[in-house]
């Protein structure tokens, strides 16, 4: 049995219902008025007819493929670079393994805007055609950190001598490496992955400044008709995408070690 | 140890790629960005290597002051309404049962995790020409001016302090859960109301955590580009749409990558003063 703390004052509960209300009463309202109906004979009534008409909609079709395309593509990547930087940083210590560590904070503390043009001032001087690629490279930049923080956490709860363990019965390095260390690692990869698809998908300042003509993801198709104005459609668009993500978090946070993570982001 | 790290020598690969990959994709660009805050504008949009300092005498002309100004002033105030929000809200969090709290944490999370685009397209629903809120003023018979009620400064700070709040909250709970609670069952049996086990118990043992809180709703709040700009209107321009507007509208990525520096500078005073509050703190303790 957990030992009570004192309860806080009742007025301090009165607001986190508040803040919790404030945070869903908007979006339970659109989800509301994304399945309302207005029929010819002027009855309002509840259906999915929006919902069908977004998915018939073969533009926006094609930007959710590409919005999935894109957030697979950059989590991919920033599996590999990330779990390779976790392991340089809390396991190998190499040299240089400081500059590792300073430019994960950094990607992690630099404002996204300043990031984005940066990237995008970046590309031009390369002269490299923004589009797919300029997308997933600059998504998979931002998580890398993430990755390397669901990695580093499950590191830290290893055994120290699985290395010696391993070495004794005659594996490299390498070996070791490939057949020991990155299996157990393997939940915690996932977990990245699902964390960067999640952010990546999420993600419209970096895509907004990054993305070439015609490879516009749904947060940019989203801003973009928003600007013009609100339709039933584009609630619908937007309920859509708020249930990928929250779906997305649902698993998340039934991974274990994940939601530790989020909360002890301080230090 | 000495073998292993021996051995490991023909494993650098592995910290090869990702150092490879962070100066590729973060260090030159930035770099790239400090470097073209000298350069001239080119005649069609492109750059111009020219060194000058232009750029930053041309900051300071009275309307880009004004507009420093204003983001300070919102993103301070966002990070102060969220510190008064977050303290009462996590100490109601930490003193739940187990069970409660769990619930009202993923409850806390899921909006956090969710796109920021999804939040603000909800609070437009509400305050649309033909949506809920206008009608209800309608309803009380206030006259309204439908354009103010769907894009003003303080629709964007509640954006702000919606989507912020959470940085704030989540250190506050961490260090709360952390702390020992029998100091707070003292000072009660001493006597002291809410108030005092407030000021004085919670937020001297919680005060870091405060300043973490306070640096990550800060930073984000001062580069913030969608809230202002989907909420605010054309009158509300902050540092963020600013710079944007430099980088795809008006095409003069020099100046552009100036302000860029600007915030930098900006963030880094504020770091820099935060980080000395910490340290006081711990040296007071």
């Amino acid at each position: 049995m957990e030992k009570l703390r004192p309860a806080s004052p009742s007025w301090t509960r009165g607001v986190l219902y508040l803040v919790v209300a404030a945070f869903y009463i908007p979006l339970a309202l659109m989800v509301f008025e994304s399945l309302r109906f207005k029929e010819i004979s002027g009855d309002w009534s509840f259906s999915l007819h929006w919902y069908q008409v977004l998915f018939s909609d073969q533009a926006l079709m094609e930007s959710l493929l590409r919005s999935v395309v894109i957030a697979a593509g950059a989590s991919f990547i920033a599996c590999i670079v990330g779990t390779f930087s976790a392991l340089a940083i809390h396991k190998y210590r190499f040299k240089g393994v400081l500059f590792l560590d300073y430019m994960s904070m950094v990607s992690l503390v630099i404002p996204e805007l300043v990031f984005a043009l940066a990237l995008l001032s970046w590309f031009a001087f390369l002269k490299f055609p923004l589009g797919y690629l300029t997308v997933i490279f600059s998504h998979a930049t931002f998580c890398i950190a993430f990755v390397a923080m669901t990695v580093t956490a499950r590191l830290n709860t290893l055994d120290k001598y699985l290395d010696e363990a391993a070495h004794d019965l005659g594996a490299t390095q390498l070996q070791t490496l490939w057949k020991v260390i990155l299996p157990v690692l393997k939940p915690a990869i996932i977990a990245g992955f699902i964390l960067s698809f999640l952010l990546s998908f999420d993600d419209f300042l970096i895509t907004f400044y990054t993305s070439g003509p015609g490879t516009d993801t749904l947060p940019i198709k989203l801003y973009s008709s928003m600007k013009i104005g609100l339709t039933p459609k584009l609630h619908a668009l937007a309920v859509l995408m708020m249930v990928i993500s929250v779906g997305l978090i649902l698993i998340l946070s039934r991974m274990k070690g994940v939601r530790e993570l989020l909360l002890n982001e301080d230090s | 140890m000495s073998s292993s790290t021996k051995n490991a020598k023909n494993m650098s690969f592995i910290s090869l790629i990702p150092s490879v990959w962070f100066g590729v994709f973060l260090l030159f660009p930035i770099l790239m960005t400090f470097l073209m805050s000298f350069q001239k504008r080119g005649t069609y949009g492109g750059v111009e290597w020219v060194f000058h300092f232009d750029n930053y005498i041309r900051v300071f002309d009275l309307i880009y002051l004004k507009i420093f100004w204003k983001s300070l002033l919102l993103s301070g105030s966002t990070t102060l309404i969220c510190l008064v929000i977050a303290y009462p809200l996590a100490w109601a969090l930490v003193t739940l049962p187990q069970r409660t709290r769990s619930v009202f944490l993923l409850l806390l999370i899921i909006p956090f995790l969710t796109n920021m685009l999804i939040r603000i397209y909800a609070l437009k629903v509400i305050t649309a020409f033909d949506g809920p809120f206008i009608a209800l003023l309608v309803q009380m018979g206030i006259e309204v001016d439908r354009f103010t009620v769907s894009q003003n400064i303080w629709l964007v700070m509640y954006g702000m302090v919606t989507t912020y709040l959470p940085y704030m909250i989540f250190p506050l709970y961490a260090a709360m859960d952390r702390m020992n609670f029998s100091l707070v069952e003292a000072a009660q049996d001493l006597g002291a109301c809410p108030r005092h086990v407030l000021f004085q118990v919670l937020v001297p043992n919680t005060y870091k955590a405060a300043v973490t809180g306070a640096s990550l709703v800060f930073i984000p709040c001062l580069g913030e580009y969608l809230i202002p700009d989907l909420l605010g209107g054309a009158k509300s321009m902050l540092m963020g749409n600013l710079i944007t507007e430099q980088f795809l509208k008006a095409r003069d990525w020099p100046f552009g990558a100036a302000l860029a520096m600007i915030l930098i500078f900006l963030l880094m005073i504020f770091i820099f003063l935060s980080s000395r509050s910490k340290g006081g703190a711990s040296g007071k303790a």
